[in-house]
């Protein structure tokens, strides 16, 4: 953690999520785009905000955060941008620059869903909906339980 | 078709469209995307504030009437310049930020909360060829863009450091996140019905009339049963009354935007009221048919016209509903979204792809709509033997 408060890092997170989505956005790919941010904005970053609303961790750290790991993260960080700079500066050249944008992708996917994957598809739909059934289960029996405990 | 020649009707429907491709002939060909997109949003971005205003004062009027007084009537002929008399008041109000505050997350929150409630309008359908981004995943994008207003929510919540914010942004948080499931279930019905993810042609799909009456998902079993599921729901994501936990202004004062004054707070009533109707847009673009109108003899009628009167005509019952429901407690809320909401939107999409594989006719309305009742019946039964629905106990007003 960077930053002192973690909800400065909860809402550094959500733009890094925002800035990956509209990367894949960029490359025409929009139902990656889009489920990247329903996915990890509309479920992960709220998860963590909740994690952090419901413990009191909201409250900035007191201590100073520098640590020694700093250094060693910043040279890291320099190095892979530095290969990351190299090889688009090499590598440029050799590439096609232009890919042809598939018209339909998302009837592409879905397609590609329902005929060639159709059966992990089917399988994590029913384990996700299993998850989903087995949450409203578990609603509902928990005050049932509760009021056993107390009687 | 019948009234108007052809031609004069559908330049009446096609004006704005036609106005913008006049325009656009001025501009040159480097600029013209930009061109083209400033085009686009500029209208949504006049229109839909203007017509929050004229909303906030149909409700207090609507509220007056149901509540047995006259409502605002002082600024102007029967208070209709009340609104601006608001805008000026909370323009030229102070912003007080509170010293303990997060200064850059306070100021960021209603900002992201009034953009995020914006860009859901790109995919809405307003009228024929009349749509900001015709996305394939146009309805991913709406629900997408949902996830963004609650971190805005959370933002001003947690950043106001106050009791009353954190909890008004828990609620509001949780309330959302169980929402959001009833609400996308429900809408994706229409999804699977016209096969496709993109608003224009859910519409399209739906702007088809057999004899008088258009084929609109509202008059099947599952796209009555998902449409009152995705109002309810969509009450919910909203925030209203009988959800309004989030600002319940008699526990929590106003929940979440408690610490804002002046025009920021004006931000959070604009970000929650443009929120409003771009999920009553939704709604009528995924059940009501979208610009289409209610009879073929009336397509003369420019199709965006249908669009507002539809909004319109939800916007009364969100208020009709505000006026009359008493709000919930924490619990019912959320077993309601649990207990009820959940299976009742599982089970209507089980209605919805059967409806698929029944040959058309009358057979296939009354089976859906016989195994919807029989489950809304069996489903209210079990909760009701088990104890969780009870006949409301007024403790302190019998």
């Amino acid at each position: 953690m960077s930053l002192r408060n973690p909800v400065h890092c909860v809402v550094g997170l959500t733009v890094g999520f925002l800035g990956l989505a509209a990367l894949y956005l960029q490359l025409g790919a929009q139902f990656v785009g889009l489920t990247q941010v329903l996915v990890y904005i509309g479920a992960v970053a709220i998860l963590i905000i909740f994690a952090i609303m419901m413990t009191r961790s909201s409250e900035s750290a007191e201590q100073q955060t520098f640590s020694r790991s700093w250094v060693a993260g910043v040279v890291i960080a320099v190095a892979v941008f530095a290969v990351l700079g190299w090889a688009i500066h090499f590598g440029a050249q050799t590439l096609p620059t232009q890919t042809a944008t598939p018209d339909l992708p998302v009837q592409q996917i879905g397609d590609a869903l329902l005929h060639r994957f159709v059966l992990p598809l089917e399988i994590i739909a029913l384990l996700l909906t299993a998850a989903l059934i087995g949450a409203g289960v578990l609603a509902l029996q928990d005050p049932a339980g509760e009021k056993r405990g107390q009687q | 078709m019948i009234v108007f020649s052809t031609t004069s009707a559908e330049r009446a429907d096609q004006i704005f469209v036609l106005i913008k491709h006049w325009l656009m002939g001025y501009v040159p060909a480097a600029a013209q995307p930009l061109a083209s997109a400033v085009l686009s949003v500029t209208p949504i971005l006049l229109v839909f504030p203007a017509i929050f205003a004229v909303t906030t004062l149909l409700e207090r009027k609507g509220l007056g009437r149901i509540q047995n007084r006259y409502g605002p009537n002082r600024v102007g002929p029967w208070g209709l310049l009340q609104p601006m008399a608001d805008g000026l008041k909370s323009l030229t109000k102070e912003d007080i930020v509170p010293t303990s505050a997060d200064h850059w997350v306070h100021l960021c929150a209603p900002l992201l909360l009034v953009i995020a409630s914006f860009l859901a309008y790109a995919v809405l359908p307003i009228g024929r060829n009349m749509v900001v981004a015709n996305l394939s995943a146009g309805v991913l994008f709406f629900f997408a863009i949902g996830a963004l207003v609650e971190v805005a929510i959370f933002m001003a919540g947690w950043s106001s450091r106050s009791k009353y914010s954190l909890l008004g942004a828990m609620r509001a948080i949780a309330q959302m996140v169980s929402y959001e499931t009833p609400l996308v279930l429900a809408g994706l019905v229409a999804v699977m019905a016209t096969g496709s993810l993109s608003t224009v042609s859910i519409v399209e799909a739906q702007a088809q009339y057999s004899g008088i009456l258009p084929h609109w998902f509202v008059f099947t079993p599952w796209g009555f049963a998902g449409f009152i599921l995705f109002m309810i729901a969509a009450t919910a994501e909203s925030n209203r009354s009988p959800f309004d936990l989030p600002e319940g202004e008699s526990e929590i004062i106003a929940g979440y935007y408690i610490e804002y004054s002046g025009f920021k707070f004006a931000l959070f009533f604009l970000g929650e009221y443009l929120g409003m109707f771009a999920t009553s847009g939704m709604a009528i673009t995924l059940f009501l048919g979208g610009w289409s109108a209610p009879f073929s003899f009336l397509t003369w009628v420019p199709s965006y016209l249908w669009f507002f009167i539809k909004l319109l005509g939800i916007t009364c019952v969100f208020i009709w509903v505000r006026g009359t429901l008493p709000r919930l407690r924490m619990d019912q809320l959320m077993h309601f979204a649990w207990r009820f909401m959940l299976p009742m939107t599982l089970l209507n999409i089980v209605a919805a792809a059967a409806w698929k594989f029944f040959p058309a006719g009358i057979i296939r309305w009354v089976a859906c709509a016989l195994f919807l009742a029989v489950a809304f019946v069996l489903l209210t039964r079990g909760l009701k033997r088990r104890g969780e629905i009870q006949a409301r106990q007024y403790r302190f007003a019998e």
